[in-house]
């Protein structure tokens, strides 16, 4: 099975067809462009927090710079930081190992995925410095106001930014093409369906809904690039066009999209879970199946961002309740996490640190959704701070939370190290401090009605009272101490995985079949063919000695 | 947290939406501590301890599954209490065939960067010679319906009241109707709650609340002023 012929550095590092390699490659440029996302949040926080006075010295702060610095951190924190790292990072290292395969279906489409991915980056980092800035129209680009050049003075920047954001939905098809026939057609004799791990179920699913989702907003947006640069009318309802159209289209993906990265993160959880508090996993049949309620749900939510859009208002009731419905699945997940720890025995090492603080965090995200959920309440909070602090407790603990825990966890077979573990802990301490300091001020900001993308909040007396002022500085502050956090991670990475301690196969005694391999996999993965003898989560079973009986051991006596 | 509110409200319908955010605040505060409280205190009883092994619980019996499906079932219900009670709610505030006879007529316009407001007048009718149009400023007789229509004349706004307990975008090519009415006088402001361009963050105006006399002074004044400049 494993390769033995030499390969030059380029087919090796650079072309590599190896899945392995290519997780690596989209998880450190997820990575990287984390750095710039999070230093654009670094950059109009403080805008936020003193807006009258030069933000580091460089000068005050044009309006409609800090249009773009927003709408770009939600970009790429979204396409550009948990797309990559979470479903094509995680998903490329994690999918064939825990099948048992020696790599991808497909590897040469996988290499084209990541590398039409690196093109949509360059593409999306050029369109910074285009004459006219970067697109500054919010994430979700809305017409009129992203196809109008006159109306937001941004020409270049929302072509390249469409035709980023195109390239990078190419780039995952191919990789969720991947994804679905690896986990599906690729596994080992003895392994079922049921026998999956909780990872390869969720990221699966995650990118049949991804799969079914982004076809629309393909659409929505060549026709944003027709209207802008040839004169359609798609959007311009003196054309006949109508701008909500945009919006069902955006979101009819974009809310799908919110569980395409959440359901890989939930992935990662069950297996750092179940392996570190020495616990199977708390009704796996059960869980499985609200991943695959909840795949299907996210496709009729979609018009609760629509709420006050102008949508007929007869609809609120419909979207509203099947939002309310959408929640059983995850309250599933939750819960049954947190039966999964009930009565184990627990190991804090970093990885697990991070997997509590997600549902810890994760906990505060939901249960604050139902508040955005409920209409009436909608339509006071809807665009205020309130949301973004709610989605920020959802989507940083996915982006980063999880991510962390899976590169702690997992480190030994990206890298054949293990990480630090007194740097992790600083790492998980630091962050977990200065995310709740970043964003729980700004749920009292929004009760108060604070407005969300607006680049200077003393332009309003309700918003410029010493309580609003102070919210916003707190904030600021905990976002500095956030990206300070993570720098003993970045030296941490950089410096386990060359001088780290050298791991073996199975330093967490797991159960999946990705620890029955080298520390890091050679190419071709496993030294013998795979067999699986039993479900994912054999962790401390009645009747034998050991507390874990891995799915690749041969059945024991009594077992 | 709702105690740090600082303000007001001053609509009809606007206490019915304290009032559902208040009951969903503190449903969500309680499960959201308890559910914490339980997690943190499962982290600390069941952490590593020598000799002591993890439990074998697959939860493969629907009793067992019960731990995780009763809770989930609960939340559901609260969740179908908070829309029971939210539906009537948004309906008053939202639906364009609940709107109560109104007393003042007045078609809202948006545009990049500015609102201006132009009264239906004496014949209750927009669009015709008796019209008036104010800049900047949406006065209105206190404990009066008053009816908008929203309009805008270019990209997506949002008409954000936020002492109304009021918002709603405002589409290009539609006219979307809306109520409110105002209980107690002063100046208020209103924002755009949709990111409409460059100088978004300006696009601001006021809200004067004051009794019906003053108001209809005021309004003939317009009326008076219009004609003038019409002439």
């Amino acid at each position: 099975m494993s390769h033995t012929a030499e390969e030059s550095f380029i087919s090796k590092y650079v072309f590599s067809v190896d899945h392995k390699v290519i997780a690596k490659q989209y998880m450190i440029t997820g990575l990287l462009m984390a750095i710039v996302g999070g230093l654009l949040a670094g950059v109009f926080r403080t805008q936020l927090a003193w807006p009258d006075e030069p933000v580091f010295g460089l000068g005050i702060m044009a309006p409609h710079v800090y249009n773009a610095m927003v709408t770009m951190h939600g970009t790429i924190m979204v396409f550009w930081v948990a797309m990559p790292v979470l479903v094509a990072g995680f998903g490329n290292l994690l999918v064939p190992l825990m099948v048992g395969a020696d790599d991808m279906a497909f590897p040469r489409l996988n290499m084209t995925s990541y590398w039409v991915f690196f093109l949509s980056t360059i593409v999306l980092i050029i369109s910074f410095f285009v004459p006219g800035g970067a697109a500054a129209g919010g994430w979700t680009s809305y017409p009129p106001l992203s196809n109008s050049i006159e109306a937001s003075g941004v020409n270049w920047g929302v072509n390249l930014w469409v035709l980023a954001v195109a390239l990078e939905f190419v780039a995952f098809l191919l990789g969720g093409i991947n994804i679905i026939t690896t986990g599906i057609n690729m596994r080992v004799p003895g392994m079922s369906m049921w026998d999956l791990p909780l990872f390869v179920w969720e990221t699966v699913i995650a990118s049949i809904v991804f799969l079914l989702s982004v076809g629309p907003l393909i659409g929505g947006a060549v026709m944003i690039l027709l209207d802008r640069n040839f004169g359609t009318g798609f959007y311009d309802p003196i054309q006949g066009g109508d701008p909500l159209l945009f919006q069902h289209l955006f979101w009819f993906f974009g809310h799908p999209e919110v569980y395409v990265i959440l359901l890989p993160a939930l992935g990662i959880l069950g297996e750092v879970l179940c392996a570190n508090s020495r616990k199977t996993l708390y009704g796996y049949k059960m869980i499985v199946w609200s991943v695959i309620v909840a795949g299907i749900l996210s496709f009729v939510v979609w018009a609760h961002h629509q709420f006050v859009s102008g949508i007929d208002p007869r609809l609120a009731f419909p979207f509203s309740l099947m939002t309310i419905l959408i929640s059983v699945p995850f309250a599933v997940h939750l819960f049954a996490f947190i039966a999964t720890v009930w009565r184990g025995s627990i190991r804090f090492n970093t990885a697990m640190l991070f997997a509590c603080g997600f549902v810890a965090l994760f906990l505060i995200g939901g249960v604050t959704g139902i508040m955005n959920g409920t209409a009436a309440i909608d339509i006071y909070i809807h665009d205020t701070y309130f949301v973004v602090a709610h989605f920020h407790y959802t989507l940083v603990p996915i982006t980063f939370i999880a991510t962390f825990a899976g590169i702690y966890h997992w480190f030994p077979k990206l890298f054949g190290s293990l990480m630090n573990e007194t740097l992790g802990k600083i790492h998980f301490l630091g962050t977990f401090v200065f995310l709740n300091l970043t964003f729980l001020p700004q749920f009292n900001l929004g009760m108060m009605g604070h407005h969300r993308r607006i680049a200077n909040p003393t332009a309003f007396d309700f918003l410029s009272t010493s309580d609003a002022l102070f919210l916003q500085e707190l904030s600021t502050i905990g976002t500095y101490g956030l990206l300070l956090a993570q720098i003993p991670f970045v030296f941490n990475f950089f410096s386990s995985m060359f001088r780290g301690e050298k791991a073996e196969r199975n330093p967490w005694q797991a159960t999946t079949l990705e620890w029955n391999t080298e520390s890091p996999p050679g190419h071709g993965n496993f030294d013998a063919p795979q067999k699986a003898y039993r479900g994912p989560y054999v962790y401390s079973p009645e009747g034998v000695s050991v507390d874990f009986l891995p799915q690749f051991e041969p059945p024991q006596d009594g077992e | 947290m709702l105690d740090s509110l600082p303000l007001e409200n001053i609509s009809t319908f606007g206490a019915d939406v304290d009032a559902i955010t208040a009951f969903v605040w503190w449903i969500i505060v309680g499960w959201g501590l308890a559910a914490e409280a339980i997690f943190i205190w499962f982290l600390i009883i069941y952490r590593k301890k020598d000799g002591v092994r993890a439990a074998w619980t697959p939860a493969t019996t629907l009793r067992s599954t019960a731990w995780v499906l009763v809770p989930t079932f609960i939340v559901l219900l609260f969740d179908l209490v908070i829309e029971h009670r939210s539906a009537p709610i948004w309906d008053t505030i939202k639906d364009p065939a609940q709107i109560p006879q109104h007393e003042v007529l007045v078609r809202i316009r948006a545009r990049q960067f500015a609102w201006d407001f132009t009264y239906a007048g004496e014949d209750g009718k927009l669009d015709t010679a008796d019209d008036f149009t104010s800049m900047s400023e949406l006065r209105v007789p206190r404990n009066k319906v008053v009816r908008f229509q929203l309009e805008s004349l270019d990209v997506i706004h949002s008409f954000w009241v936020p002492v109304l307990r009021l918002k709603q975008d405002i589409v290009p090519g539609r006219f979307i109707p809306g109520w409110f009415e105002a209980t107690t006088d002063g100046e208020y402001e209103i924002a755009c709650a949709e990111i409409c361009g460059a100088s978004h963050t300006q696009m601001r105006a006021l809200l004067v609340v004051e009794s019906a006399e003053k108001f209809a002074k005021w309004a003939a004044t317009q009326v008076e002023q219009n004609a003038l400049t019409l002439n």
